[in-house]
């Protein structure tokens, strides 16, 4: 298959990149080229096959609900690119 | 220091000899840091102040008569471990300035066990690459060959043992990470079962596949490091409760009467003959130690790397989801909204490689195409590990190439996305089924190392060192080391 322009764009939108007009066509070719390579597998015949859940049959581990944790929330954000009073500010989601 | 490079058993017993102090021996890797990285690269932050108040710690604690094998000895960590107080990249521009506030448990247990952390190494942005070339500091180079790569994605781990700058780094094998690097740089990289070692501080790549590993010149360091790292830990939702083995233990045991099986498939196209007959030589080798050499068939083998290329991107795509630029990490300025913001500091923040596996990863798991790569990945994932099982019925190991050619030069692979995937060829189907595996060096071809792959059932972790281990006693490739080191350690 052939990525349309469009479809990179809706690819790009869903992963919240940005692609260049003048990048789009390198994209599509590059993922031409990935998608073809990984068509392959539509050819194996996995029809007496579950999907595998776990490499090593293990099942998900659950453990008490109790508190393990603290918070150091200065230490955290210190992290942060842009805080106020412990707050993480982002660009006006309101107006 | 008169040898240029000192595996970890025998730096242990200097020091505990007392014939060296963890001062001089971290010193010694701050100089060569010094002297050689400036051209290899490996390292992305060397921190010598923390070293040497660790190596003093650790000269007080062997004075008082504590510690272990370990304790003293310096190492590095590839710069996708969380340290504590210490940047932790991942090798790209979206971490730059991310001081971790925690430490993996990695970190954490080989700080305990007295191993002294000379800085964070080099490897490709994220993980994602087999060349150490998406680094956004720049490439690494190979020891043997400056022009060359030498491998990914723990590719600067794998240079600075070989280069002789720590006796030891850590790595992590997603797809061949640990093992790849190792083979192209001619040291031994192994890879521990899915879950024997704690991913918890382990900036996290494909979830499924990630496993922390070790590069050493040799199975015995392997050994006495892994025992340190591995074991079940509460804070990783993945960790095997599994007893841990003696590694150390075991590995002399005899393994005359052992069946290894070597996949016919291995050496269909694509592998250099010249590493074909390196291969069958070390076979030969387990031949005279008793062991019988079985031809065993692995029919999806072509199936394990365009099943890898499903799996592995759904799974970066998801988990780095969490980049967006406001908790932690790049933020791209003056952002006008929410969803600008987000995209322009991602666009910013990840390399090219990483918002192509982005982008596959998003396509693969969007509507419409979901049942048609993913679940179909993950049943093919489910036929290649079948396929593997059938061969430990029959065998108790497998071996063949860790890689289809020696190292490649930089820049060589970088055009096509699908050429440089399938140098994962033999080592993506041990991901894919959780298994353990080593790549220990079995020949020089032209002036660089060749690899040969052992591969165990789960949790063999012991078998696979302990066959690694006797073909080092009879064979001294891993010691042969790059001309520029061994000049280097003249002085």
């Amino acid at each position: 298959m052939a990525f349309s322009k469009q479809a990179i764009e809706q690819i790009a939108h869903l992963a919240r990149l940005e692609i260049s007009e003048a990048d789009t066509p390198v994209y599509a070719a590059k993922l031409d080229r990935i998608i073809e390579f990984i068509d392959e597998l539509a050819a194996a015949d996995t029809s007496d096959l579950l999907p595998m859940a776990h490499s090593l049959e293990m099942s998900q581990r659950l453990r008490p609900d109790e508190v393990t944790e603290s918070v150091d929330r200065d230490r955290y954000q210190a992290n942060a690119p842009e805080v106020s009073h412990g707050l993480y500010l982002v660009p006006r989601v309101i107006d | 220091m008169s040898s240029s490079r000192l595996t970890i058993a025998a730096q242990s017993r200097l020091l505990l000899k007392g014939d060296v102090s963890s001062r001089e021996l971290t010193q010694v890797c701050l100089e060569r840091i010094a002297q050689q990285d400036s051209l290899l690269n490996a390292f992305i932050t060397v921190t010598p102040d923390a070293a040497l108040a660790a190596a003093d710690a650790a000269d007080q604690q062997r004075k008082a008569g504590k510690g272990g094998a370990l304790t003293g000895v310096p190492m590095a960590h590839k710069d996708i471990f969380c340290t504590r107080g210490v940047t932790t990249t991942c090798a790209s521009k979206m971490l730059a300035n991310f001081v971790s506030p925690y430490d993996a448990t990695v970190v954490e247990r080989l700080a305990a066990a007295g191993m002294v952390s000379v800085g964070k190494t080099n490897m490709d942005e994220f993980a994602m690459g087999s060349s150490n070339e998406t680094s956004y500091f720049g490439p690494v180079r190979n020891p043997w060959d400056p022009a060359c790569s030498p491998g990914g994605s723990s590719g600067g781990s794998a240079a600075a043992v070989a280069a002789g700058l720590v006796p030891m780094a850590t790595g992590t094998d997603t797809g061949g990470s640990v093992r790849q690097p190792a083979a192209l740089c001619g040291i031994t990289g192994f890879k521990p079962s899915y879950g024997r070692v704690s991913r918890y501080g382990i900036i996290a790549f494909a979830s499924s596949l990630d496993q922390a590993g070790v590069l050493a010149l040799t199975a015995e360091d392997v050994a006495l490091v892994s025992a340190a790292m591995s074991g079940f830990d509460a804070r990783d939702s993945t960790s095997a409760p599994a007893a841990v083995p003696d590694y150390m233990a075991g590995l002399e045991a005899s393994i005359r009467g052992k069946a290894i099986g070597v996949p016919k498939e291995y050496f269909d196209a694509g592998l250099d003959p010249a590493y074909a007959a390196a291969v069958h030589a070390a076979l030969d080798v387990y031949r005279q130690m008793g062991a019988e050499i079985r031809e065993v068939s692995l029919p999806n083998l072509a199936l394990a790397v365009p099943t890898y290329y499903v799996v592995c991107p759904a799974e970066a795509s998801s988990n780095l989801s969490r980049y967006d630029g406001v908790r932690f990490g790049h933020r791209a300025a003056d952002a006008p909204d929410l969803e600008t913001l987000y995209k322009r500091s991602r666009t910013e923040g990840f390399g090219e490689e990483v918002k192509r596996r982005i982008m596959t990863g998003t396509y693969v798991l969007s509507a419409g195409y979901y049942d048609a790569y993913y679940l179909k990945a993950q049943k093919v994932r489910q036929l290649i590990s079948n396929d593997l099982q059938r061969c430990f019925e029959q065998v108790d190991m497998l071996a063949g190439p860790t890689t289809p050619t020696t190292a490649f030069r930089l820049g060589a692979k970088t055009d096509d996305p699908v050429q440089m995937y399938l140098n994962d060829i033999y080592t993506v189907s041990v991901n894919l089924a959780g298994l353990p595996a080593i790549s220990i060096p079995c020949g020089i071809l032209d002036g660089l190392p060749a690899g040969l792959q052992l591969v165990g059932p789960a949790f063999a972790e012991q078998q696979v060192l302990n066959f690694a281990h006797l073909y080092q006693k009879e064979t001294d490739w891993h010691t042969r080391q790059p001309a520029s080191t061994a000049m280097a350690g003249q002085g």
